[in-house]
């Protein structure tokens, strides 16, 4: 398989990650399916971020840990990645900056002074050495400049770029891939999408990593998806207003992280109750408390599935990839209008903020379950009794309905009772619901294999390390078992993927286990641990290493 | 509301079989029936369909009031109303969003909400039902209890002093600021059918009598006086300060009722509402930003 990995590292404030962005672009031009990672730390200037952007012939959603090309703006990039490099590796570096480095030195002060260009073009020279060294042609290197920087700027950076370019030299060939080039897109990005096309109306959001981008991203276009994006004082507000707007008919979303989530709790709680539909984007990251904040983690899992109090139904799904994340994000805000129930998009920082190919063509189109509406005989009861536990849908400002929710336990028009035949029934009314959301998901790829069934061999992951585990996977025969849908749990198409599965190994961001913890509840044998902790996603060749402990 | 209302009288239909538990003597029945008569006759005035009226309740004795109108309403949670009114609105621009909230509630547990709501102007009616008292967790001290309130939480008696709510609200850009009172029952429904109809945030501040755990009708009775023609200028911010300043809910002083400040700013629903206008098909629109990421 013909791969190739790139590192950009420097300061916070030099544009790495859309300089990462621009790399991975300029392999996408010639075919190749592309993903980068980013990792910086929460600050606004200087530390150390870098990209790890890597290009396969094959779809990838995974870094390994050697990178054929390492682009240093400073000396950080260099000493802190010496792991990293190869015989091969090629060096290329900001002799401005950089003190100790073998390779490509590129002045790119006096480049950037030379061509009268502001210091930020410098990514642009570090690109254009990258494509000279990857034997790219000068013309690919110009349409990916015109294609991410604003014409204002343009002249400059393609001077600057050319330069880089000039001062490298010819180390290996990139042979262009005859297919067509596939857009990259963040994680973040496509669950907006993929939101759109399950019908969202309003999306509401207080800023937190790693889901700040599906707000600006959204809000960014909120002309172009006619939808309004809305960041009000805290979250609590957050989610409180889209119980407001989903009341009044008009479906909504919010996006957040972990301590975000913490404060959305009543107002989950309270959806269960009035049965308003939200749908909530949860991104994870290290906790506790404010922990890490741009790093990685799966450790809300348990969180998410018994957050606010009392019981009541939920759906809590976990994509693994864009096409995933597209549909799923679809398939929950339209399940929860079908179900009036909460549905939680559980993501993380490496979902949600890696980049990867994303190849619209591979997407299942999910069906298209509708909300259940009045059909305008009667008195109007909100919580009408049905068989199947959904109450039929009317909006204030209908003419002949009085829509009355309540956060109290009520009867079926929504009066406050504490009877103990009503409260009863409401409860059962509610259960009845979860059983019929559960049975409709019995219809959808609820667990997803990957690679031989009968290998004696199966890896468990759930949510971003699945890419990860697929390409190790590889590497021992196994297979891979993933679960979409975490609430309710789909017992029976995870029995049915289990069959035979030999050995088993549970992949997994968290120091405790958290999806085998769920397996043991619902009666599953989870196989042996392989976690890590410490903020960052799995490389490939590191997990590679790590399973070979439980299938050696 | 419902078809079968009695002609010629439409309030009557507005009151729901939902069995009331508040006190006798409870300030809360002025302010249901108040704002009953008041949707009634906008509804009849102005021709705002009933079913255009939303109600909100926050937790306390003031939540229930929701319960007793058959009219659409949002029982929602402590202190949490406010967002759900914006939502609500921002939904559906032809409704006329009431929050009923308590002043433990919205002072206490959700004026962070309260305060954005006046700082966005968004288009809603606020009515505090303010008996500077918890009610329904029977008798402890609120954000508006006098300085030296001995509730069951601060036996020894509170020394903070109490906040003013109309001055919180001047401050923070509310475009509409009243204050009634609970025996004071046809300036209450004037000033509920001026909020309710003003364009933008409107707060309603209503002394209301806690007939078992702190009733003052004596010293409102004493104190309140309804504000007379031209004696604020309620369009002057500094007008209305110096007003709002007479009686600062702790010291004796004379208590003014009525509209303290009403001015017009751009509302905060407005810019939103286009954009969601019409039936966009809206995979059409992700399929071409997706096109452009080619």
């Amino acid at each position: 398989m013909t791969e190739y990995s790139v590192l950009i590292g420097g300061k916070a404030g030099e544009g790495i990650n859309t300089a990462g962005l621009s790399i991975a672009g300029l392999f996408s031009r010639l075919g190749y399916r592309t993903y980068m990672y980013f990792d910086y730390p929460s600050l606004i200037r200087g530390g150390h971020n870098f990209a790890i952007i890597r290009a396969s012939e094959r779809t990838i959603g995974a870094h390994r840990t050697q990178v054929d090309v390492l682009l240093a703006f400073d000396q950080n990039s260099i000493d802190n990645h010496r792991q990293r490099v190869h015989d091969a590796t090629t060096v290329v570096y900001d002799a401005s900056q950089v003190m100790r480095a073998e390779g490509y030195g590129l002045p790119l002060d006096r480049i950037v002074e030379e061509e009268k260009a502001p210091p930020i073009t410098g990514n642009s020279a570090m690109l254009g050495a990258l494509t000279r060294v990857a034997g790219i042609g000068r013309e690919v290197l110009e349409d990916v400049i015109r294609g991410s920087v604003p014409a204002k700027h343009l002249e400059a950076n393609l001077r600057v770029a050319g330069r880089g370019y000039d001062a490298a030299g010819d180390v290996f060939t990139v042979e262009p891939l005859e297919r067509p080039s596939l857009p990259v897109l963040t994680g973040n990005e496509v669950t907006g999408l993929g939101l759109v096309h399950g019908g969202l109306e309003s999306y509401v959001a207080y800023p937190m990593t790693p889901t700040s981008n599906l707000l600006h991203f959204l809000a960014g276009h909120a002309e172009d998806l006619a939808i309004k994006v809305l960041h009000p004082e805290n979250e609590i507000s957050v989610i409180l207003m889209a119980l407001g707007l989903a009341y009044a008919g008009e479906k909504a979303a919010v996006g957040t992280a972990g301590g975000g989530f913490c404060l959305m709790t009543e107002g989950l709680s309270l959806a269960g109750m009035s049965e308003i539909p939200v749908t909530i984007v949860m991104g994870q990251r290290p906790g506790p408390s404010t922990g890490m904040p741009t790093y990685t983690s799966q450790t809300d899992l348990h969180f998410v599935l018994n957050a606010g109090q009392g019981e009541f139904p939920r759906l809590v799904v976990a994509p693994g990839d864009l096409a995933e994340t597209y549909a799923w994000s679809a398939t929950a805000l339209m399940l929860s209008w079908r179900y009036q129930v909460p549905a939680i998009i559980l993501t993380d920082k490496t979902l949600a903020e890696g980049a990867y190919s994303f190849d619209v063509g591979a997407i299942i189109e999910p069906p298209d379950p509708e909300p259940v509406l009045w059909d305008g005989t009667g008195e109007y009861r909100r919580y009408a009794r049905t068989e199947d536990g959904v109450s039929p849908l009317a909006f204030p400002g209908r003419e002949g309905a009085v829509v009355k929710v309540s956060s109290y336990a009520h009867d079926e028009i929504g009066f406050t009772t504490e009877a103990v035949e009503g409260v009863t029934a409401l409860q059962e009314k509610m259960f009845r619901k979860g059983e019929s959301l559960k049975a409709e998901l019995s219809t959808y790829p609820t667990v997803r294999s990957y690679g031989p069934r009968d290998a004696g061999k199966t890896i468990i992951c759930w949510g971003s390390e699945k890419s990860a585990c697929i390409e190790a996977a590889e590497r021992f025969g196994a297979q891979v078992v993933q679960p979409l849908v975490l609430a309710p749990f789909p017992a029976r198409q995870w029995k049915e993927a289990m069959i035979g599965a030999g050995k088993v190994a549970c992949v997994e961001n968290n120091a405790t286990g958290q999806l085998a913890r769920l397996l043991r509840q619902q009666g599953f044998d989870p196989g042996r641990p392989v976690l890590k902790h410490d903020g960052r996603p799995f490389a490939v060749d590191e997990l590679e290493a790590r399973l070979l402990e439980v299938f050696a | 509301m419902s078809p079968q209302q009695p002609a010629g009288r439409p309030a009557g239909g507005l009151i729901s079989p939902a069995e009331n538990t508040w006190c006798p003597g409870c300030g809360n029945f002025s302010i249901e029936h108040m704002m009953k008569s008041a949707i009634a006759e906008l509804s009849e005035e102005e021709g705002i369909p009933l079913e255009n009226f939303v109600l909100l309740g926050g937790i306390g004795c003031h939540g229930k009031l929701v319960d007793y109108l058959n009219v659409n309403s949002f029982y929602g949670i402590h202190g949490r109303s406010v967002p759900a009114a914006t939502g609500i609105r921002l939904a559906n621009p032809d409704l006329k969003v009431i929050c009923h909230v308590g002043d433990g509630d919205i002072f206490a547990e959700g004026l962070d909400h309260l305060i954005f709501a006046a700082k966005r102007n968004s288009d809603i009616t606020v009515v505090v039902h303010d008996n500077r008292v918890y009610g329904l967790t029977t008798g402890q001290y609120t954000p508006t209890s006098p300085t030296g309130f001995k509730g069951r939480s601060t036996p020894g008696g509170i020394t903070e002093h109490p906040l003013n709510p109309l001055e919180v609200m001047l401050a923070t850009g509310a475009t509409h600021i009243a204050r009634g009172y609970t025996k004071k029952i046809r300036q209450l429904k004037d000033l509920f059918k001026e909020a309710i109809m003003h364009r933008g945030f409107s707060f309603v501040d209503v002394l209301q009598i806690c007939a078992t755990y702190f009733n003052l009708t004596d010293y409102y009775n004493e104190h309140a006086y309804e504000l007379r023609e031209g004696e604020v200028d309620t369009g002057q911010f500094e007008s209305a300060l110096g007003k709002i300043r007479e009686w600062d809910y702790d010291r004796d002083a004379p208590i003014p009722l009525g509209t303290f400040y009403s001015v017009e700013k751009p509302v905060y629903e407005e810019k939103f509402q286009a954009l969601t206008a019409g039936k966009p098909d809206r995979r059409a629109l992700v399929r071409k930003v997706l096109e452009e990421r080619r």
